[in-house]
Parts: C-alpha cells; sequence; structure tokens
C-alpha cells in the first residue's frame, strides 16, 4: 500500500536539502515524477536531486532537449521535462522506462503522461504556499510502506517538518 | 569551394549553399513555428515527421538557387538537438555525400552560430566575446579566432530564450515567447516592476528560474497589473543580466569586439542596448542569421573540414553535444 507524506521547506537550499535526502534513498530503477506549477521549484528540487546521487556540476533544464542524462552514483540520472509534450501521449517515444534501468528518472510535468511512463516509484509536488516567496511544501508519495517508512523517517527527522 | 548545408536540430528545417566559407548563395529556412504555436513549443514527434517532408524540398530548392548541380561537401548539424529532428538531417546528408562521392562534414550547432559573424561581417576584430542565447542555450564565449573558443559562462538552469517562452505562456501572450513579449513590451513600463537580477555582480553564469516564478509570483499578488507591464519588466531585467555579464566579459579578456547569436539575439530592446553597454565594436546578426539556418553551417562546416577532415560515415547524433573548449585560449 502507498503513503503519503508532507513536509514543509522554507527556503531553496532546504528544498534542495529535502530533494538530496530523497535521492539519497532512491534505488536503480526508480521513476520519480514532480508536479508542480510554473515556478513551484521543480529546477530547485532536481537540482538537489542531483547533488544527492553525487552528479556534478550544473543540472540545466532538460525543456530545449526533453532530456538529459548525466552520470550518477545509481548509474545514470535522467532527467527529463515534458513541458513541451503535455497534450500528447508521445512520451512513449522516449523510452523512459527502460532507460530507468541504468539508473534513476527524474520526470518534470509528468502527469499528464503518466500512463506511458511505466510504474512510478515516487510522485513529488511542490506547492507554494502564503509564507515567504522561496516557502514550500513538498509532498511524496508512492513507493512501498516499507520504503516510504523508512524515507519519512528520515526526512522528517532531519527536517523537523511534517 | 562551394559547400552545403543541411540544419534540423530543432523547429527549422534549412538548407544552404555558401561559397569559400562565407559567401552564402542560397539560404532556405522551413519553419514549423505554425506547427508547435498550437502546443506552446516544439513537439519532438512532429517535428521529426516535418524534417522529413520538407527537407529534400529544401535541399533542391538551395542547389537551384546557388545555380550548381553538386556541392563540393555536405555539412550537417549533429547536435546539440532533438534526437528525431537531428537524425532527419544526418542521415540525408550522409545519403546525398554518398551519392554525390563528395565528402561529409558533421558540425556542432553552437558553433555554427559563431560563425554567423563571420559570414556577416568582413572586418571582424579578434578576440571576440560572444553572447550565445536561444530557447535552449545561454553561453559567454571568448572566441580567439575561428574555431578556439573558452567557455566563460552559462546558464545554471534555464536558457534566456525558454525563460521567454515560459513567462509568454504564462501571461497567454503564445509562442514563440520572444518575439510575442517583444511586440507587447513596447506598450509597457518596463520600471512598473522590479523582478530580480540572479547573480547581477557575480562571474559570467546566468539563472533564470528565479526571474520566472517572480513573475508568476508578482502577476498572483496584483491579478490586475497591466500584461504589457509586465512583459517590459521582464525583458528589461533578461535584458540587463544579460548585457551586465557580456559588459564585464568584454572588459576581462579585453575583447575587440562584442557579437550576439542565436534567437533572443533579434530581441529590439537587447540589440538596441548592446551598443551602448560595451566601448568594443557590437556584431549584431541580421534577423535570419539569428535564428536557426543552414548557411552557418555550411560555413563552420568549411572551416571544419579544412582543420579537421571529413567525418566518418559512422557519426552519430549527439543531442547534448557541447562545444569543444578544450582548445587554448590563445
Amino acid at each position: 500500500m502507498a503513503c503519503s507524506f508532507s513536509v514543509r521547506t522554507p527556503s531553496a537550499d532546504a528544498t534542495r536539502e529535502l530533494a538530496a535526502r530523497l535521492a539519497a534513498a532512491a534505488r536503480r530503477g526508480d521513476v520519480v515524477v514532480l508536479q508542480g506549477l510554473l515556478g513551484a521549484g521543480k529546477t530547485t528540487f532536481a537540482q538537489g536531486f542531483a547533488r544527492g546521487l553525487g552528479v556534478e556540476g550544473p543540472v540545466t533544464s532538460p525543456t530545449f532537449t526533453l532530456v538529459r542524462q548525466y552520470p550518477c552514483a545509481l548509474g545514470q540520472l535522467l532527467h527529463a521535462d515534458l513541458y513541451r509534450l503535455d497534450h500528447l501521449a508521445e512520451v512513449a517515444d522516449l523510452g523512459l522506462a527502460d532507460l530507468a534501468e541504468d539508473g534513476v528518472v527524474l520526470v518534470e510535468w509528468g502527469d499528464v503522461a503518466r500512463p506511458a511512463l511505466g510504474p512510478v516509484t515516487w510522485t513529488v509536488s511542490i506547492a507554494r504556499t502564503e509564507g515567504g516567496d522561496d516557502d514550500r511544501v513538498v509532498t511524496v508519495s508512492g513507493g512501498d510502506e516499507t520504503r516510504c517508512g523508512e524515507v519519512a523517517a528520515a526526512l522528517d527527522a532531519r527536517t523537523g517538518g511534517a | 569551394m562551394n559547400v552545403l548545408g543541411i540544419e534540423t536540430s530543432c523547429d527549422e528545417t534549412a538548407a544552404a549553399v555558401v561559397s569559400e566559407g562565407r559567401l552564402v548563395r542560397s539560404s532556405v529556412v522551413s519553419s514549423q513555428i505554425d506547427l508547435h504555436a498550437r502546443f506552446g513549443g516544439v513537439v519532438p514527434e512532429i517535428a521529426g515527421r516535418a524534417h522529413v517532408e520538407l527537407l529534400m524540398p529544401a535541399v533542391e530548392e538551395a542547389m537551384a538557387r546557388a545555380g550548381i548541380e553538386r556541392p563540393d561537401a555536405v555539412a550537417v548539424t549533429y547536435g546539440p538537438g532533438l534526437v528525431g529532428s537531428l537524425l532527419v538531417g544526418l542521415s540525408a546528408a550522409k545519403g546525398l555525400a554518398m551519392a554525390w562521392r563528395v565528402p561529409f562534414v558533421g558540425v556542432n550547432h553552437l558553433e555554427a552560430h559563431l560563425f554567423a559573424p563571420v559570414i556577416e561581417e568582413p572586418g571582424l576584430t579578434w578576440p571576440l566575446v560572444v553572447l550565445l542565447v536561444s530557447g535552449g542555450h545561454t553561453l559567454l564565449v571568448k572566441a580567439t579566432a575561428p574555431g578556439r573558443y573558452r567557455l566563460l559562462g552559462q546558464t545554471l538552469d534555464d536558457a534566456a530564450g525558454e525563460a521567454f517562452d515560459k513567462v509568454a505562456r504564462y501571461l497567454g501572450l503564445g509562442y514563440p515567447g520572444g518575439p510575442a513579449i517583444d511586440l507587447v513590451a513596447k506598450e509597457g513600463d518596463s520600471s512598473a516592476f522590479s523582478f530580480p537580477r540572479a547573480m547581477l555582480d557575480e562571474g559570467y553564469d546566468f539563472s533564470f528560474s528565479g526571474l520566472k516564478t517572480s513573475v508568476v509570483r508578482t502577476v498572483e499578488r496584483h491579478p490586475s497589473a497591466s500584461t504589457p507591464d509586465v512583459a517590459a519588466s521582464f525583458q528589461e531585467a533578461v535584458v540587463d543580466v544579460l548585457l551586465t555579464k557580456a559588459a564585464r566579459a568584454v572588459r576581462a579578456v579585453g575583447a575587440r569586439g562584442l557579437c550576439l547569436g542565436g534567437g533572443v539575439a533579434a530581441n529590439s530592446l537587447l540589440r538596441r542596448r548592446a551598443p551602448e553597454a560595451v566601448d568594443v565594436p557590437t556584431y549584431l546578426p541580421s534577423m535570419t542569421m539569428c535564428t536557426d539556418n543552414a548557411a552557418m553551417v555550411a560555413a563552420a562546416g568549411t572551416f571544419r573540414l579544412a582543420h579537421d577532415g571529413p567525418s566518418p560515415l559512422s557519426l552519430a547524433v549527439d543531442p547534448n553535444l557541447f562545444l569543444d573548449f578544450s582548445e587554448p585560449a590563445g
């Protein structure tokens, strides 16, 4: 059974830190879908996630090439952005599910294309709050109960959020 | 020597013939912008199919306008870009080169943009600082001579053109976002909103992701804000950052000229303010040289052919290709 938990991150650095911790708990073959409105902080999250997997150098937007690939601790981090595909089911052409076998896939704007993605390990939703400009609530759901429990415990203990 | 250039890395299907590396005999561009406007951006499957249909007519047209039956070499973009789109151009170029029994050479799309001023400006004074800004790239490069480059800075998140596209889409202005914002901004007050200029005082790297977020946040807080004011203030912030950093680079490396390139170089505010930002000559590409075209590919291909020789027919597309900056900066 899937579970879900939310963490409040008061700054961009805290969002990066949370993403890095989730990445540290990732396993080869994981597919992570990142959702949130324009400006929610998906890029910030992706940068932290990549850092948590040991990716060096800038993690830039994959909007133009659709997919960017980085060597990482678990093989390859595949960073995809389906922003420009959001009305079409042509995502299957990208073969993201197959590419996950080589490491970890992180997909931005993947909500609409979910049927073409194959099994999704985690769904991360980022929402702005009424608080400061960089204040966010990050909701992580999915995974089996054991993994989700482990990750939730690790993140809660470190961030003090809930 | 006549080189046929082919360019299909994104949403333009282009073919051109260039003589002696700088004389443009013909340049044909079939744009797919109408096709993509509905979707708010380039859609790879649509782009790939459209390239298949448009490429051979574009090649025939370029050859006919140049008045030649057979070029002396074929140059083609092999990256960076969309995989499916690049494949169409690369496969066609290999086939044509084999059929004509002429050399084939793969060209880096980024290097091709650096050859736009070589074609258009006979009096270029080196070294140059090149500000290459498009939907996929934001780079500051020191060019000591053709083929000799050093990366000074780049975007750490979104490309400048991408920020234009995403903000335009958010404001409901349509695609492509650059011209749409440029147009509506003329009616707006660029000092209406003070958007962030990320990392303005540091180095040569860029960040545009936070600016996009700030625009969204501002519109939410001021629902009655005038769209032209938001667009003008956003554009002002982008241009400020681009030119502040370009001017810093020109001073730091002792450049004798500043070149703009890429689709964002068509922005009217950037073009108007660039000459005021630096003390050296500025080279502004013509509108047709800003955006993707095959003449710059043919020019870069002519240089690469002389410098490195032909490419092997086993050359594969490389969607994440970067410029080779390993050469000494001189």
